[in-house]
């Protein structure tokens, strides 16, 4: 079985990546590849790394209030890219009124302050695109 | 007298006494540690503080080394700043929640920037999109400055800017604004965050690089020691470091450290200590473990005494005093049933009164959901206000001063705070350290050991990993919409069509040239704001000369 490859990325203007570098770590111990394309990216950035890294997943840290504003245009241009089968998951502080929002845009989990690390490495394994298994050839 | 090999009273008690408990009843199987990891005895005695001597070590309130408080009275001269720190918005809507804090009792205004302004950015940068008005006020130049404190005199009132990689910008336009209302500068007094080392550590928003963000601060130190003596230069922050995830001891040792680190850099630039040292100010987080935060605030004071008079060979009284703001923790505040939160905040606002805080900010219980309401902040400032006035601590000073645990925690902190002391000073100081990313690692650590430590349920959170509830009802937030954005924008754009640009271009000219050579930043920078340049421009400006910081990410 191929590693899950995951984006852990900080868009915007916010530094606090407390969060976003728990959550790599965590990902990471539980055996997938992770990425993190540390702060203050542009989702142009952060699609370009999702792209150059094959990533199976991004996970976007937003704490700010930015998130309606960044979500649409990363999930627009995984579009353009013809990446619409990488599963995105947002993480932070998101008020209850935009949760309908950003799953109506594609963003697949949303996982608000308190989340156990287990439910987010669950999901994400569950609801990661399956690959085409690469035939062992020993 | 005792031989050295005797039985201490300790040990006789467990061993004619707690072990054949123990056999009965054993203890829970639970780890007996702090929230920070620290194991903790089940019992202080006087054996465990026999090397404590009391004028060596505590000494009484207002002496040297201040362990107990740094004024002889304590609360009962003069209470504690209850000072909230409130901005979300257009300056119109902070400058309301201003005027209803003060009409509501607050003793001092503290304002919370937006992220672009923190960052720098005026509101039609690429980056600013999403971010204006959200997480503080949007302040764009000085024409928002004077909407801010609108009707509010400055000589009148404290103010706490936090403001760090901007912050003698926005300094600047503040000080423009009493000039306009006709304050004497002399008289000003309040306080800028500028702590640029824990952005590097911690919070993570700076701008230029080390070594010239360490330059903006000793320009701002010689700028204040003539100009705005009662200004408050510098409130260097253990709270993001807090935050960000480190144990309470590494918030003192980095906190104290990054003390030295600016201190050292204001000697080395020419400065007399005893000039500046005495308008540096401290700003502490109180998370919920109460002891271990108590001994943490009272070994600051210690530690600082000694560090000015000892290592920097201050003269002065005031600079061996550590004065420092405190902030309950804003981390330990949970989504899940918001309520629980104005009791947690009320145990660590106890905490810091204990510790003798000279002033306190009290979070709202809905904030790990949104910006607080008006509802909610008026909640947390009331929580002050009856500890004030109804809990009987502020009748004496250093109430637990004497507590077998507390002193014995307190010497255990400056002893832990001594020994990151050495690690740092043997790698060159704290800038140098920053540079190797020690301090980032520390903290990454400390966060991650407790993430683990709630996932497996070693350390409980009411609600969150036990307690827990479900179906809870939606909590009433405050939600900041868009239209910071298109006004701020739209004053922006008019702005510049009405000012004298010729008048700005010559200022920002004489900013890059003070930058460049080895003028004060602050005159130029005034000069600026009194034009209305704007704080993107301000900082671009620098940015030109300088160049921006990256930091290499590390998980």
């Amino acid at each position: 079985m191929q590693k899950i490859r995951v984006v852990i990325a900080k868009p915007g203007l916010d530094g606090h990546d407390r969060g976003a570098k728990v959550i790599a770590r965590a990902l990471r111990d539980a055996g997938m590849e992770v990425i993190y394309t540390g702060l203050r990216q542009t989702p142009e950035q952060i699609v370009g790394a999702a792209l150059q890294e094959d990533a199976d997943a991004i996970g976007l840290s937003i704490l700010s209030g930015a998130h309606m504003h960044i979500c649409p245009r990363v999930m627009e241009l995984l579009k353009e890219k013809g990446l619409d089968d990488v599963l995105v998951v947002v993480g932070g502080i998101i008020p209850d009124v935009d949760v309908p929002k950003l799953e109506a845009l594609g963003v697949k989990g949303i996982f608000l302050p308190g989340t156990p690390m287990q439910t987010i490495i669950d999901f994400i394994q569950q609801n990661v695109r399956r690959r085409v298994d690469v035939v062992d050839s020993r | 007298m005792k031989s050295a090999t005797a039985d201490t009273d300790k040990q006789r008690w467990e061993r004619d006494v707690l072990e054949p408990a123990l056999e009965k009843a054993p203890e829970r199987d639970v780890p007996f540690t702090t929230i920070s990891g620290r194991p903790i005895e089940r019992l202080y005695t006087p054996d465990d503080i026999a090397s404590l001597d009391y004028g060596r070590d505590l000494n009484d309130p207002g002496a040297f080394p201040y362990t107990r408080g740094i004024h002889p009275t304590g609360y009962r001269g003069k209470m504690w700043t209850m000072r909230q720190f409130a901005g979300f918005g257009t300056p119109e809507e902070t400058n309301e929640r201003y005027k209803t804090l003060l009409e509501a009792g607050g003793t001092g205004l503290s304002v919370a920037f937006d992220l672009p302004t923190l960052m720098g950015r005026d509101p039609d940068h690429e980056l600013s999109l999403g971010e204006v008005g959200k997480c503080g006020v949007s302040i764009t130049s000085l024409a928002d400055m004077e909407r801010l404190f609108d009707g509010i005199s400055l000589a009148g009132i404290t103010t706490s800017m936090t403001i760090n990689s901007p912050a003698p910008m926005i300094f600047a336009m503040y000080l423009a604004v009493a000039e306009k209302q006709g304050a004497d500068w002399s008289k000003l007094s309040g306080t800028l965050q500028n702590d640029i080392l824990k952005e590097f550590i911690a919070q993570k928003e700076y701008i230029y690089p080390p070594r010239e963000s360490m330059r903006l601060i000793t320009d701002i130190f010689a700028f204040c020691a003539k100009e705005v003596p009662k200004w408050n230069t510098i409130s260097v922050s253990g709270y993001h470091i807090r935050e960000a995830g480190s144990t309470s001891l590494q918030e003192l040792a980095f906190t104290l450290r990054d003390g030295i680190e600016y201190v050292q850099y204001g000697a080395d630039a020419g400065l007399d200590v005893d000039a500046f040292a005495p308008q540096i100010s401290f700003f502490f987080n109180s998370h919920s473990d109460f002891f271990e935060e108590v001994a943490k605030f009272r070994a600051a004071r210690k530690i600082w005494a000694h560090v000015m008079r000892e290592r920097f060979n201050a003269k002065q009284e005031r600079s061996w005093k550590l004065r420092f703001h405190t902030q309950t923790a804003g981390v330990s505040l949970t989504a899940q049933q918001p309520y629980n939160n104005v009791v947690r905040t009320a145990l660590q606002a106890l905490a810091a009164v204990m510790g003798g805080t000279q002033s306190l900010h009290t979070n709202s219980l809905d904030e790990a959901l949104a910006l607080p309401t008006a509802e909610a902040a008026t909640l947390a400032l009331r929580t002050q206000q009856i500890i004030a006035h109804e809990s009987g601590l502020t009748n004496l000073v250093d109430p637990l001063g004497g507590s077998y645990f507390v002193e014995r925690l307190t010497l255990d902190m400056e002893q832990g705070a001594r020994e990151y002391f050495d690690t740092i000073d043997a790698m060159g100081g704290m800038v140098e350290a920053i540079e190797q990313g020690f301090p980032q690692r520390e903290i990454a650590e400390a966060s991650y050991k407790f993430q683990q430590a709630v996932e497996r349920r070693e350390k409980i959170i009411v609600g969150v990993n036990d307690y827990v509830e479900e179906d809870e009802p939606r909590h009433p937030i405050l939600y900041i919409d868009e239209s910071t954005y298109d006004t701020q924008i739209s004053r922006l754009q008019e702005l510049k069509r009405r000012r004298d640009n010729d008048a700005v271009r010559r200022s920002l000219d004489a900013l890059r040239e003070a930058a460049r050579g080895g003028a004060n930043t602050m005159y130029p920078l005034l000069d600026c704001a009194r034009a209305y340049a704007t704080v993107g421009e301000m900082c671009d400006a620098l940015r030109e000369v300088w160049g921006e910081y990256e930091e290499v990410p590390l998980i």
